[in-house]
């Protein structure tokens, strides 16, 4: 009888850690830039503008066995903005379109996960650009995670969603009707802490 | 002729004063509007070359000009104490001005380690590029050192008027004609 409590409770103390670490906090890896967050808006409707933004920081919660509790958050230097076009990103940057001095920083923290299929579902969230906070949608997929051949542990995703700008504020009204959104795209691995 | 005196600017020096008058004059006038173009106007990549190619022209005028104006003698300053020291450093303060405007005008454009294109011509390479905020600050300091060089080319100008009509000095004569230079 004893002898059965204390296999149980060594066996429960052995599960344990290995069940903690199964919902595990990462740092996004932005030290080893494999991290990225991106957008791609139409120009004119003939082509597209690619731009980066290349200051960010950021952290999540994983768990494969509960998904529905992940959760990230990030926060985005606006003036990190780079679309290859010193005097386009300065333009960017003003008061006409970003009005980085003033909003100097976007920030999104998810509220919600919902799985649609292996490795794949919407992340919802608060994402705040300009002043202006809104709650969007993302699609997420998981891309892939293990160790990595430099001792961590690592864990790999990417996400997509549409903004429509004028949500934010920011006036397009000048601009013709294909360039009033935008797609984010966002892929970053985290390192397990 | 060619050179400056203790009595008269040269020629050269007229020939770079005037250019360089008429060049930042316009380049304010250009800046000022361009800045506000809609993104549909014809104008909106036009008038920043145009800008920008004028720009650094004036860039490598003003250095020469320095140059030539350190290797020359200057014309003696007529006036009192307070007016000779007020023209002094109102002259440094104009060519101060414009190298930061030049200067910054060039950060912006080579923000991100692009060269700047003269007319199709040629092309200026960048040599400091990727600072933090680089564009935007450039800009802010070009913009704000642009309205100041307008309000002390006023003043430069209103002394000049003076000195000429008031005074009875040749200082603007001078700047006109090495013939005008009073001999005395």
């Amino acid at each position: 009888m004893l002898k059965k409590t204390t296999l149980a409770a060594l066996t429960a103390a052995a599960l344990v850690p290995v069940s903690q670490a199964q919902a595990a906090d990462y740092v996004i890896d932005t030290e080893g830039q494999h991290a990225f967050v991106q957008f791609k808006i139409s120009h004119l409707g003939f082509s597209y503008i690619l731009g980066s933004f290349e200051e960010f920081s950021g952290e999540f919660s994983y768990d494969p066995e509960n998904l529905a509790a992940s959760s990230v958050s990030m926060e985005v230097d606006i003036d990190s903005l780079n679309t290859n076009h010193a005097e386009r990103d300065k333009h960017i940057l003003s008061e006409d379109f970003l009005n980085a001095g003033e909003y100097p920083t976007a920030t999104f923290t998810s509220s919600g996960f919902e799985s649609t299929g292996e490795g794949e579902g919407v992340l919802t969230g608060e994402l705040s650009l300009h002043g202006q906070t809104q709650e969007i949608e993302m699609d997420v997929e998981h891309v892939g995670g293990g160790e990595d051949p430099w001792g961590n542990y690592r864990q790999g995703f990417e996400g997509t969603t549409t903004l429509t700008l004028a949500d934010y504020d920011i006036d397009m009204s000048s601009m013709p009707e294909s360039m009033q959104e935008l797609e984010l795209y966002v892929t970053f691995e985290g390192i397990r802490q | 002729m060619w050179c400056n005196t203790r009595r008269g600017w040269g020629i050269v020096s007229i020939v770079l004063h005037w250019l360089s008058a008429v060049a930042i004059i316009g380049l304010f006038a250009l800046g000022w509007w361009m800045t506000d173009l809609g993104y549909y106007d014809s104008w909106y990549n036009l008038a920043p070359w145009w800008h920008r190619s004028v720009g650094l022209l004036l860039f490598a005028a003003t250095l020469l000009r320095l140059i030539w104006r350190v290797l020359n003698p200057t014309p003696a300053v007529p006036g009192s104490r307070f007016e000779r020291l007020g023209a002094a450093l109102g002259h440094v303060g104009l060519y101060v001005l414009l190298l930061v405007i030049l200067a910054s005008g060039y950060l912006i454009s080579t923000a991100d380690g692009r060269g700047i294109s003269v007319f199709d011509w040629f092309e200026v390479s960048a040599v400091l590029s990727d600072l933090p905020q680089q564009a935007t600050i450039a800009g802010t300091i070009h913009w704000y050192g642009a309205l100041c060089l307008m309000g002390l080319a006023t003043l430069h100008m209103l002394a000049a008027f003076k000195h000429h009509f008031i005074s009875r000095h040749d200082v603007l004569a001078r700047m006109l004609n090495p013939r005008f230079s009073r001999k005395s």
